[in-house]
Order: structure tokens, then sequence, then C-alpha cells
């Protein structure tokens, strides 16, 4: 039932604006488009050492979009780079292998109705390519 | 019967039947695909049980039969559109293709520093293969505005067209906003400047014959899955002298006269734009799909649909409740118009609305609708599409206006 992917949870998410918007001086940005639907995710990073200091995402989309920008935003910040690649792969394979979480982020478990929902995926993973193309 | 008889209509959709956990089914994305009727479903039938062969070439009677129903399907389609001749006739796979087609014959005629024109409202199929065409011979394509209200603005059209541009290619019904283009205006400032007229007509022919005389273009563009017809067939219609001119397209079997290794030569229209076999039984259920267009009663058909339309907008303006956070756009009256209705709502994303009203049953269209120029015109991401056909009925609109207020509810 498609009510059943819009949890309240995920839609206090999606409103949650603390870590909207631009870092004028940041180390890397990258901004990643979603064809089907128009929507766009722009990531800015600061590096600290090997991790990530801060991160603000300027996001226009869909509520699974800006749901899955503010947890990553938010969970990024002090994470390594490496853990952002471990939540990126867990909510990938949670979305199209039904895989549990695996200790990665467990906010991410918002998305897990959205499994079904193969069209929607794309939402989801948006703002992580983003990062993913910001820091590579 | 004095009223429409909607119900009855519905019968002849066994699609339409359907239910998805008790929860009926309300189709509102006609204007992506429309559904179809038995009719269609068992003009096809019969043909592919009964007379289903190669066309044109076989001398065996099932070919025979097989090469009728194709060629019977073309007259058909030359009826609708009112073409001269079922040669002006091309089957090709949809609207996509046969602008494509033109793009590719036609338009390789034209040189660096002519023009091709189209309109901010169109479809990418009718502005990809003018810009493939303008990487390919230099050709500019300039952009005839819309107004406000998502109509072609034909002040800016009769300013924006020169003694280069070659071709205007506009549509006819804009796939998004619904308005119908002032065909006659375009016509007249096109040969002003002698250039060429070709409608994508992908939305119009959906909605009853089209007179492609009376219009005086020179091109006419449909697809079969939007006029109640099967997927995979379409149509370009065009004059004569102008096929008649131009070069073939795709080569292989079927469009040519004689073929040595040194030199060959192609068949006359409208086999010289068809190589290959064609889609036959798709062609069979396009002509039953006209037919069945054509026995409809248009006046009630179109008073119906109006009434739709009209219940439509009148529920959007409910639900907003004077918020001012949906915004149709496109006209919002009933002049002009067909039954595509699209909207945005501020805080809501088409995707979320879209997603929320599958739950009761709605089936709508949100994105870009393939027309991301106009989305950036109006300063939109995207919109919700409702789009409407004649076996919609008041509780397919009021299951989406109720759903949507709900949507909003929970999206807001
Ligand atoms: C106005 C318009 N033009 C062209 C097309 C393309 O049609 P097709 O995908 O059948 O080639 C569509 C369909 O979405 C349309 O609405």
């Amino acid at each position: 039932m498609s009510e059943d992917l819009y949890p309240d949870a995920l839609l206090a998410l999606a409103r949650d604006t603390s870590h909207a918007g631009r870092l004028e001086a940041h180390d890397a940005s990258a901004t990643a488009d979603n064809p089907l639907c128009g929507d766009r995710v722009t990531i800015d990073v600061t590096l600290k050492g090997n991790g990530i200091a801060e991160v603000r995402h300027h996001t226009r989309g869909c509520v699974l979009c800006r749901a899955a920008a503010s947890i990553l935003a938010a969970k990024a910040e002090g994470s390594s780079r490496a853990a952002i690649a471990v939540a990126e792969a867990a909510v990938r394979a949670m979305l199209e292998k039904g895989d549990d979480l695996h200790g990665a982020w467990q906010e991410l478990i918002v998305f897990n109705q959205v499994a079904p929902h193969k069209s929607r995926h794309g939402c989801v993973l948006l703002p992580f390519r983003a990062m993913s193309e910001a820091l590579s | 019967m004095t009223a429409f008889d909607v119900e009855r209509l519905r019968a002849e959709f066994p699609i339409l039947g359907r239910s998805f956990d008790g929860i009926p089914l309300h189709y509102l994305d006609n204007a992506a695909t429309s559904q179809t009727p038995l009719a269609v479903l068992d003009a096809v039938r019969r043909h592919e049980t009964e007379n289903r062969a190669n066309v044109l070439r076989g001398i065996h009677r099932l070919a025979e039969a097989a090469t009728a129903a194709y060629e019977n399907a073309r007259q058909t389609v030359a009826r609708y559109l009112n073409a001269r001749s079922p040669a002006e006739i091309i089957f090709c796979s949809g609207t996509t293709a046969a602008i494509n087609l033109v793009a590719r014959t036609l338009g390789e005629r034209f040189v660096a520093g002519e023009e091709v024109a189209v309109s901010h409202l169109e479809h990418h199929s009718n502005i990809l293969p003018w810009q493939l065409l303008r990487d390919r011979r230099g050709v500019a394509v300039t952009v005839i505005d819309v107004t406000p209200d998502g109509r072609i603005d034909v002040a800016h059209l009769e300013r924006i067209l020169t003694k280069r541009t070659r071709l205007v290619a506009i549509t006819h019904v804009s796939n998004v906003t619904g308005a119908v283009t002032d065909m006659a205006a375009v016509v007249v400032a096109a040969r002003r400047v002698g250039a060429l007229v070709l409608v994508d007509g992908a939305q119009r022919a959906p909605h009853g014959p089209i007179d492609v005389q009376a219009l005086d273009v020179d091109f006419y563009a449909f697809s079969g899955h939007k006029v109640y017809g099967p997927n995979g067939i379409g149509v370009l219609w065009g004059r004569r002298a102008l096929l008649d001119a131009m070069p073939p397209f795709l080569g292989g079997g079927e469009m040519i006269k004689t073929v040595t290794f040194e030199r060959s030569t192609y068949a006359d229209v409208p086999h010289r734009f068809e190589a290959g076999t064609p889609p036959i039984a798709q062609a069979v259920g396009l002509g039953a799909a006209l037919d069945w267009v054509i026995k409809l009663d248009s006046a009630m058909v179109e008073s119906h649909l109006t009434g739709l339309t009209e219940r439509i907008l009148v529920g959007l303006q409910d639900v907003d409740r004077g918020r001012n956070i949906i915004r149709v756009i496109g006209p919002t009256g009933l002049q002009a118009r067909m039954p595509v209705v699209s909207f945005s709502v501020a805080g809501a994303h088409p995707h979320d609305i879209c997603q929320l009203l599958d739950r009761y049953g709605c089936a709508l269209r949100g994105g870009h609708h393939c027309a991301q120029p106009l989305m950036d015109r109006f300063d939109v991401a995207g919109t919700t599409r409702a789009s409407l056909a004649p076996y919609n009925n008041r509780e397919d609109v009021d299951a989406f206006i109720a759903g949507l207020d709900k949507a909003l509810k929970k999206l807001l």
C-alpha cells in the first residue's frame, strides 16, 4: 500500500531543513539529476582528514529524495568516506534485494517499504549519487 | 440514447473493471496511453487467428487477405484524416518515429543557416529530432513562446518566423496543458514566409477525425496507442508531392522497385517509407480503433468530457481552499482545450501525489511529461496531470479530487 511508503518519520525527515542549503566554502561538491522526474540534488562537503566535516544538500525532489538527503547529510558529518560507501551499498541492497541494513545507518530503515516500488528507488539513491560524485 | 451512456461505453473496456484490494481503478492517464476497447482486441485477434501472414509479396490466400487488411487499415486512416489518397498514409511505430522520419528525409535537404521553428509546448519527440538535425546539418532551431496560460503565443510566432524558416514543427494539442493550437494562425504565418508545417497530432487524434486538407498543413503525425489502438503503430501523413520528393529513410525489404549491387530503385509512396515487415496486426487494430472513434457521437462525447474537465478544474479550486497552493499549468477555462489538466502544488512533489493517488485506485501521471523546456518555462520541476477519455465518469474525477485532498493533507 502506497501510504506505508510515507510513514510520519519519513515525512518529518523530508521536512527537516537542518542540513539544507549550500556551503560557500566547500572542499567538494556535486549535483546529480534524475532524468525520469527532473529531481536534482546538490551536495556540498567540507573535509577534515579522511572524514567529512560538514554537509549541506540543496534538493529539489520528492519526499523520498528529500528524506534521503536529510539522513545522508546529517549522518555523513563526522563519518568516513568508507562509512558513507557502506551506507549507500546497504540502502541499495535493501531496496533492490530486500536485505536488511546490517549495521549501516539504521535511520535508512524508513525506506524499507520502497523496495517493491522499483520506479522510486532512484529517488532514495539520488542524494547518495551526488555524494559519491562529490567525494570521488 | 438521450444522455451520454458512459456505463455502456465502459463495458467495452474490460480493463476498466479492474480493482486493487477492492478499490476500483480510476484511469486518468489517457494522454500517456489510452485503453483499448473489445472491438479493437477482437479485430486483432480475428486477424491473427484467421489472416496472419506477411504482406505485399505473398501469392497465397492468407498473404492476400493480410495485405488487404493492412491496406484497408490505411484507407481507414486516410478517411480519419481526410487525406486525398491512402498513398499519403505511412505506417510507422508512432509519433516519435513519424517525426524522425521527416527530419531524416525532408530535413536532410535543409542547409546551414536555415531554420526549423518549434514551440515551447513541444513534447521531446518534436524537439530532439530537430536538435539532431541541427547537429548534422547546421540548421538552427528557433522556439515559439507560450502565453502564461500555456498556449502558443501567436504574436511571437509571427515575429520569429523568417524567410529562412523551412519548417514549423508544432503540436496540435499540448500533452501538458491541453491547449488546442490555433492552427489556422500557424499556417498563415508559416505560408507568409514559405515554410512547411508539421503537426504533432498525438494528443489531438484521440478526440475525433481530423481534416488535414482543411487544416492545410503538410505533415501530420499520431500514435495508435493514444487513439484506443495497439502500440507499436503510428501514422505519418504527408502531402503527396512532398512525400514523392523525399528520399528513402530506412532501407530494406518492401521499399524497393529493383535491387542490384550497383544501384537500387525505390518503391513509390507510401511503401518507400515502410522498409521491412510492417506492424500488420497493429495496423488492423488501429483501423478498428479509428472506426470505433468515428462511431462515437462526437457532440455527446465532447460535452461529456467538457463537463468532466470543468469538474476537475472546480475540484482543484475546492482542494486549494483559497490557499493558493494549486497552480494550473495551462488554460483554466474550457475554451479551445482538450480534457487534459496539469497542475503543480506548492510543497508537494508530483510523484508523491501520484503515489498516494494510486492508493485510491487513481492512475495519473506526474513529472515533466517529456516536456522539460515547458517545465522550465513555468518554473516547475514537474506537474501532476489528469487526462480523460470518453469512458471516464464522474466517479473517476471525484475519486481523484478526494484522493488529492487526502494526499495533500498528508504531504503538506
Ligand atoms: C504531444 C505528444 N507528442 C508525441 C508523443 C510521443 O508519442 P509516441 O511515444 O507514441 O511516439 C506524445 C506521447 O507521449 C505526445 O503526447
